[in-house]
């Protein structure tokens, strides 16, 4: 009954954001995209992704639409709006500034 | 904002959608653990790991949907309503309790809403203000007409201005003869209140002249009662005290003005149609006062200003009658309500009070019931309810009681204030004016929620955070002590409470027990006055016949069994009418204008009227029969005049002059003081000096006014009023067109004199009676609850030895003691409130604001009530039988 603690949510964000810019997807897609490519480093609760997905749609970064699958069940398909490219952009350059000082942090002695 | 806007209005849709959307997820996974070698269940506890609580899930997503509140709010509020039905017993006692509480402060918030805070019934009221001229002894004095019409003239600070005097009309012709009330006002008086004809027209400027017309307008009463209301009668022509007017207009005789005589207005007639010659004397006060609008953009200091100009010009060019006056200005409003309105606002402080006894009492309820729903509350917080959320949903309980419990009090004040004020008018200024409107219906909305938050937000505060695991343990009886400690505090406030308001009541009680037993100066028991009108023809009879008539009113009405003195009056009464005159002593220079000379106030009467009043004669004699027109002019003048002008004891024999060197009286004897100007505020009046002269010796100009409308006083033995019918008779054996009118008692004089302090009373005295009842149910709430909780302990040590009265001593002790802190915080709170309420000390009389005797009443009377209130309880836990209370957990 928690939020991931794992995660800040903020970073999630940054995540679905990324992987929607490769292509509309459906929740569960999202899920195991996100699993696959940080090769199972990042293990999100899976279900603490609709929080996320309702609210960044809610903000208007990512749009939703109802789509057949390809095995012909109807799915809701998210997708990447103007809006959230540039947000995109902004919340990945914020990460590389962030981690990049945390390493410089951590390196130095 | 589309999905906004969706999720709330089409929220079962989107949910649903939910729904589908994570059940495809859930199926997706398990699809695929099943293709990984999974069997179907495992699966399914695989997929559901993986994802995480789905109903947690949905709760948060649904969460970022926003309009969250909104559906809490809906959910809390159909809880709510269920949980009110459960215990109704509680519920019922809950909402009489703030009825009453919200109900009071409403009702007396439509009271101070209609008195105070509504402006006046006229167009632009804020520009209205009252005239009136001041002399050097008087500065609210009546303006003469003379000076009226030139000030009218000559102002550049008034758009309009009016003046107005009451008067009678003896109405004959149209049915019964009828003695009817009526307003002798000017032309601007009623295009200035904006008041429009219901029928013809208002009087024209040239009809303000002194003596030339005769016109009257009529009420829309008299229209109804003499005429049906008919629309012809315009210009048919009535008969008043004999003499021939015709009707010009109808309009309302129902006008809240600072003039006392408006409520009930039949006549109205333009001043310069007033028959006593004295109108056109510069120097007469005829009880004229004006009311004027400022001009546009003109300040009432600017207008103050223009004023002075104005009567400093009258000064320079009638210097022996108007040197020394000048011109009181004040806004009408204030002039209306400024005398009540520190009182009104102490008893709003005071009602208050009451509310918070009473939201005190619901918390204290509330706080009982909150361990009944220990339980409930573990288990939802068990369920992942989180304390905010709790807490909102008892105070929407709160809210919701307190709502209910409002609309009832609002219903209460409503029917209460109507009562009320029909009962009771002459004690409020603008009284017709106070109702229910939406200021009071918003107030009265926003104080049940205030009141709902105030009470709801301990009880709520305290059981939410309950103890979960000790609760839901078996048999967890939660945590009693410390409840019931808040229980206490909050009690013992209100007792405080309850204190300083009893307090309040008893030393205003005292102040009206102490100004009852102050002497008038003369007896007012088995006096009545009333008005006499002879018959119209008298109007226009001689001198000689009038007073012939009169003295054989006189001699009809004193040979009627049971009457034991009747005399006349004309001018001033005591605490009823006033009329004051300037004069010098013989033997001192002759001032040089009236506002120079000396002011006293001037009864003019019978021969027996001390033996009617009971006034002490106190040095020489009063009239007899041989003082008349023909004999020397004399005068009695009061202990006052006497001392402040013949201090040396020797005024009898002494001569003095009134207004001119031809009007010269000798003082034949030596009256008791009356406190004309009120029990309580004589003393403070500048105007006490008294002459008394002989009707009469009254110049023939006056007798030929008196036939219209002469002040009678009778003494009787035994019940007054039932003397009247006698006194009826007599008058009609003598002259069947003789009408009497307007009679009261002096009994009702005195008292309506004291009519602002009886209000107080009467509300300080309900309030605290309330508070105390509040108070008391109270302390028997928490008391029969802590038995209720203690019972094991009871039986306990019953077991152990105790006897019954030990335990009732327990009970008793603790509620008393509670009460006692209760009586000591009220003390220290009330000693420093007196101090700081100035307001309240004017309403105190004869009684110091720390005055121990009633503090020390007050103190036993509630230690009463508490014993009272403790001692059913605590019979109740005598009764409990050891087996009984050991026994059930």
């Amino acid at each position: 009954m928690g939020k991931p603690n794992d995660l800040v949510q903020g970073t999630l964000d940054l995540l679905i954001l990324k992987t929607l810019s490769l292509g509309p997807k459906h929740g569960w897609a999202i899920a195991k995209r996100i699993q696959q490519i940080s090769r199972e480093v990042l293990q999100v609760q899976q279900g603490s992704l609709y929080p996320a997905l309702h609210r960044l749609e809610h903000k208007g970064w990512i749009r939703a639409k109802w789509a057949e699958t390809e095995t012909g069940r109807e799915a809701k398909f998210y997708s990447l709006t103007a809006a959230g490219r540039a947000q995109l952009g902004k919340e990945s350059a914020y990460w590389s500034r962030l981690s990049a000082a945390i390493n410089l942090v951590v390196e130095t002695e | 904002m589309w999905l906004r806007l969706r999720a709330l209005f089409r929220r079962d849709r989107v949910a649903r959608e939910l729904d589908d959307e994570i059940q495809f997820h859930l199926d997706q996974q398990i699809a695929e653990n099943i293709a990984s070698g999974m069997n179907r269940q495992e699966a399914r506890y695989a997929a559901l790991r993986a994802f995480g609580n789905p109903t947690v899930l949905k709760e948060e997503t649904q969460d970022t949907w926003g309009w969250v509140w909104l559906e809490n709010f809906g959910q809390d509020l159909r809880y709510g309503l269920r949980m009110l039905g459960k215990p109704p017993g509680f519920t019922a006692v809950a909402i009489l309790t703030l009825a009453l509480g919200i109900g009071a402060n409403t009702a007396l918030f439509s009271i101070v809403n209609g008195v105070l805070l509504n402006p006046l019934p006229f167009p632009d009221p804020s520009s209205l203000v009252t005239v009136a001229a001041s002399k050097p002894n008087f500065i609210t004095g009546s303006i003469s007409y003379p000076n009226f019409l030139d000030w009218h003239r000559i102002n550049q600070c008034f758009s309009f201005f009016a003046v107005s005097r009451p008067s009678g009309y003896l109405l004959t012709g149209v049915g019964d003869a009828e003695e009817l009330n009526a307003a002798l006002i000017t032309s601007d008086f009623f295009p200035m209140l904006g008041v429009k004809p219901v029928l013809g027209r208002s009087f024209t400027p040239e009809e303000d002249q002194i003596g030339i017309s005769d016109v009257v307008a009529i009420s829309t009463d008299l229209w109804q009662r003499k005429f049906g209301s008919s629309t012809d009668v315009i210009g048919k022509g009535i008969s008043l005290d004999g003499k021939g007017y015709t009707i010009v207009g109808v309009f309302p005789g129902h006008l809240d003005l600072p003039m006392r005589y408006f409520s009930s207005v039949d006549i109205y007639a333009p001043l310069g149609e007033f028959r006593n010659p004295v109108l056109s004397n510069r120097l007469a006060g005829l009880g004229i006062h004006g009311i004027a609008r400022l001009k546009p953009g003109v300040t009432i200091e600017q207008a103050r200003t223009d004023m002075q100009r104005v009567t400093n010009y009258m000064a320079q060019t009638y210097p022996d009658a108007d040197k020394g006056t000048g011109a009181t200005i004040i806004q009408m409003k204030e002039s209306m309500v400024g005398g009540v309105r520190s009182s009104l606002l102490l008893l709003l402080g005071a009602v208050g009070l009451v509310l918070l006894i009473a939201c005190v009492n619901v918390a204290n309820l509330l706080l009982a019931r909150g361990t009944g729903r220990s339980r409930e509350v573990a288990v939802r917080s068990a369920l992942g309810a989180g304390t905010s959320r709790l807490v909102r949903q008892m105070l929407t309980e709160s809210v919701l009681l307190a709502m209910l419990g409002g609309a009832l009090g609002l219903a209460l004040a409503a029917f209460g204030t109507r009562v009320a004020l029909t009962e009771l008018p002459a004690m409020l200024p603008r009284a017709s004016e106070v109702g229910v409107d939406a200021r009071v219906l918003w107030f009265s909305v926003l104080l049940s929620l205030c009141a709902g938050i105030l009470f709801g937000l301990v009880p709520a505060l305290r059981t939410a955070r309950g103890n979960t695991y000790e609760t839901l343990k078996e048999g967890g009886r939660g945590a009693v002590g410390s409840r019931h400690r808040t229980q206490g505090a909050l009690v013992a406030i209100q007792m405080a409470m309850a204190l300083v308001l009893l307090t309040g009541a008893g030393l205003v009680i005292r102040s009206l027990a102490q100004l009852w037993n102050v002497d008038p100066g003369f007896n007012p028991d088995n006096i009545l006055t009333f008005n006499l009108a002879l018959s119209p023809q008298m109007n226009s009879a001689s001198p000689g016949a009038i007073r012939v008539a009169l003295r054989n009113f006189d001699a009809a009405i004193a040979a009627v069994p049971g009457v034991e003195a009747e005399s006349f009056y004309w001018g001033a009464l005591p605490m009823y009418a006033e009329d004051d005159t300037s004069f010098w002593v013989a033997g001192q220079p002759q001032p040089a204008s009236q506002s120079a000379m000396n002011g006293a106030l001037s009864y003019t009467v019978g021969p027996d009227y001390l033996k009617v009043m009971r006034i002490p004669l106190l040095a020489g004699r009063f009239f007899t029969d041989r003082d008349d027109e023909h004999s020397k002019p004399v005068v009695v003048v009061d202990q006052v005049l006497a001392q402040k002008y013949f201090p040396n004891g020797d005024a009898v024999g002494k001569v003095i002059y009134q207004g001119s060197p031809d009007n010269a009286f000798e003082i034949i004897g030596i009256v008791g003081h009356v406190k004309q100007w009120g029990l309580d505020t004589d003393a403070q009046n500048s105007l006490r000096s008294q002459f008394y002269f002989s009707v009469r010796q009254f110049p023939d100009s006056i007798i030929t006014l008196m036939p219209s409308n002469t002040g009678v006083v009778v003494r009787s033995s035994g019940n007054i009023l039932g003397r009247m019918d006698s006194i009826r008779r007599a008058s009609d054996q003598l002259n069947k067109d003789e009408v009497i009118s307007g009679v009261v008692t002096m009994h009702q004089i005195v008292q309506s004199s004291l009519a602002p302090r009886r209000f107080a009373m009467m509300l300080l005295g309900s309030f605290a009676a309330l508070a105390l009842l509040l108070a008391g149910v109270g302390l028997y709430g928490v008391t029969a609850y802590a038995v209720g909780q203690r019972t094991n302990e009871m039986g306990i040590r019953m077991a152990l030895g105790a006897q019954k009265r030990d335990v009732f001593r327990l009970v008793v002790g603790q509620g008393l003691r509670l009460a006692l802190v209760g009586v000591a915080i009220g003390a220290t709170a009330t000693l420093m409130l007196v101090r700081l309420l100035s307001s309240f000390s004017q309403l105190l009389y004869g009684v110091g604001g720390s005055d121990p005797v009633t503090l020390a009443a007050v103190a036993i009377v509630l230690l009463g009530v508490a014993f009272l209130a403790c001692y059913i309880p605590a019979r109740r836990a005598m009764r409990v039988a050891p087996i009984v209370a050991l026994r059930y957990e």
